[in-house]
């Protein structure tokens, strides 16, 4: 090791500005600082901790899911909450769970990951799959409904079986390894789309705690180290809002974290109407109109009109003529099933 | 020069699934100096066997690809002006399938 450290200062490499022995290996996004490895560690880890315990995110004997795409920020999630667990004694029954929403050659490979952190960190693994829940995997989606508007079907039916997932292992606490790009995105997001009430909710740590199963977020002020798309829809509109996000924090790295300090504290003034949170009368499901949103794509899916659901209508079930099926009988979905919490 | 240029995170996949390269790059310019420049477009030229845009884009690494000269993120060392010495360790890891 002290022959690593000369090699990297012989080159000019900066020393750790928290230790002043080692050699810095990182730019600490948040505050731009050269930090080794094991600082960058210990703050990282610290400040997570903290993070829980000031919004007393668990209490001792629950049990939480993490929900593992086998992407690094629920791989980080994974391997630091069941240390943190071990080390400040949080007495949290841990699992990890994943939602297959088969796509070949891309989830298949990040589940393996999953699989692996299962084995290495000791954590039980329950894995959900579109196909399972719902009939229909992505793939077959993307057949359907071709490569434009499919991330709005991945991204309803994720959300759904990760509560369907959660319901299974009996979880008090589901968390996500969501971090500040994600929520400064969202927040850009809501604010460009008109969504007040999920502009109103979107900053929240917890969320749902009034539903089944509440969500936290532990890395809500957790910078990205950098920034990563999906490259099968790299221009999504979420995909502007991350690029912008990424410009303003090359200029000012704190910008992320004033635009998630200006959602929190928006103020929805009392005149507004805000929607209804129900249930979905076929699934249960919470939804603010008649049928929840994954219930409305999967008819579409079912009954041969899949653009059924997309865009600026909501609801609209039932009020459509609705046509005879086009699809064959042997790939109809099943329908969304009841949740059994 | 000996380097020992490593691919990771799904970027194997562009070189047989080969990891780790165990190489000797010849000095681009008759000084005897190597640096992270001439390392890509080497890499690029030698090791990377089908789809070079999802390593490369334009005179550098694709957005979303990390790169550690010897476990020190490259911004720190000067990026493709970072110069290499003997038998240095360079990790490129791929971050793009999703987070």
């Amino acid at each position: 090791m002290e022959g690593e450290g000369e090699r990297g200062r012989k080159r000019g490499g900066r020393v750790c500005c928290v230790c002043n022995k080692e050699r810095a290996s990182v730019k600490r996004p948040k505050t731009l600082q050269h930090m080794c490895r094991e600082c960058f560690f210990n703050a990282f880890e610290s400040e997570i901790h903290q993070v829980i315990i000031q919004n007393s995110l668990f209490i001792a004997g629950d049990r939480v899911a993490i929900g593992a795409s086998g992407g690094k920020d629920s791989t980080v999630l994974a391997y630091v909450l069941s240390k943190l667990n071990r080390l400040h004694n949080y007495g949290l029954n841990l699992f990890l769970l994943s939602v297959d929403e088969g796509i070949t050659g891309y989830r298949d490979d990040s589940l393996q990951t999953v699989h692996r952190n299962h084995l290495q960190y000791q954590l039980p693994l329950q894995v959900v799959s579109y196909k399972d829940l719902y009939g229909w995997t992505m793939d077959q989606i993307v057949d359907v409904i071709g490569f434009k508007n499919n991330c709005t079907f991945c991204g309803v039916f994720r959300r759904q079986a990760l509560d369907r997932g959660a319901a299974l292992l009996k979880v008090d606490k589901l968390v996500t390894g969501h971090n500040a790009d994600d929520i400064a995105e969202t927040v850009l997001l809501n604010l460009l789309r008109g969504d007040v009430a999920r502009l109103s909710r979107c900053t929240s740590i917890t969320t749902g705690e009034d539903g089944p199963i509440p969500r936290c977020k532990p890395f809500k002020y957790t910078l990205d180290y950098f920034s990563t798309e999906c490259i099968y829809s790299p221009n999504a509109y979420r995909g502007f809002a991350r690029e912008f996000i990424k410009d303003l924090e090359r200029i000012r790295p704190r910008a992320i974290l004033d635009i998630i300090k200006s959602g929190e504290n928006f103020r929805i003034s009392t005149t507004t109407k805000m929607p209804e949170q129900g249930t979905c009368q076929r699934c249960g499901y919470i939804s603010s109109q008649k049928w929840c949103k994954a219930c409305v794509l999967l008819d579409g899916l079912n009954r041969g009109l899949p653009k059924l659901g997309i865009g600026r209508s909501r609801g609209g079930v039932g009020s459509e003529n609705g046509k005879e099926s086009k699809v064959d009988k042997s790939i109809q979905g099943k329908q969304c099933g009841t949740l059994d919490f | 020069m000996p380097i020992t240029p490593t691919t990771n995170g799904g970027l194997e996949l562009l070189c047989d699934s080969k990891k780790i390269h165990n190489v000797n790059i010849e000095q681009q310019n008759g000084e005897g100096k190597l640096i992270m420049k001439d390392l890509l477009s080497w890499v690029r030229t030698n090791l990377i066997k089908e789809r070079p845009e999802m390593f490369m884009k334009g005179d550098t690494v694709r957005p979303g690809v990390l790169v550690l000269v010897n476990d020190c993120d490259w911004e720190l060392s000067g990026q493709l002006d970072t110069s290499l010495e003997e038998k240095d360790v360079v990790v490129f890891i791929s971050t793009l399938h999703g987070g």
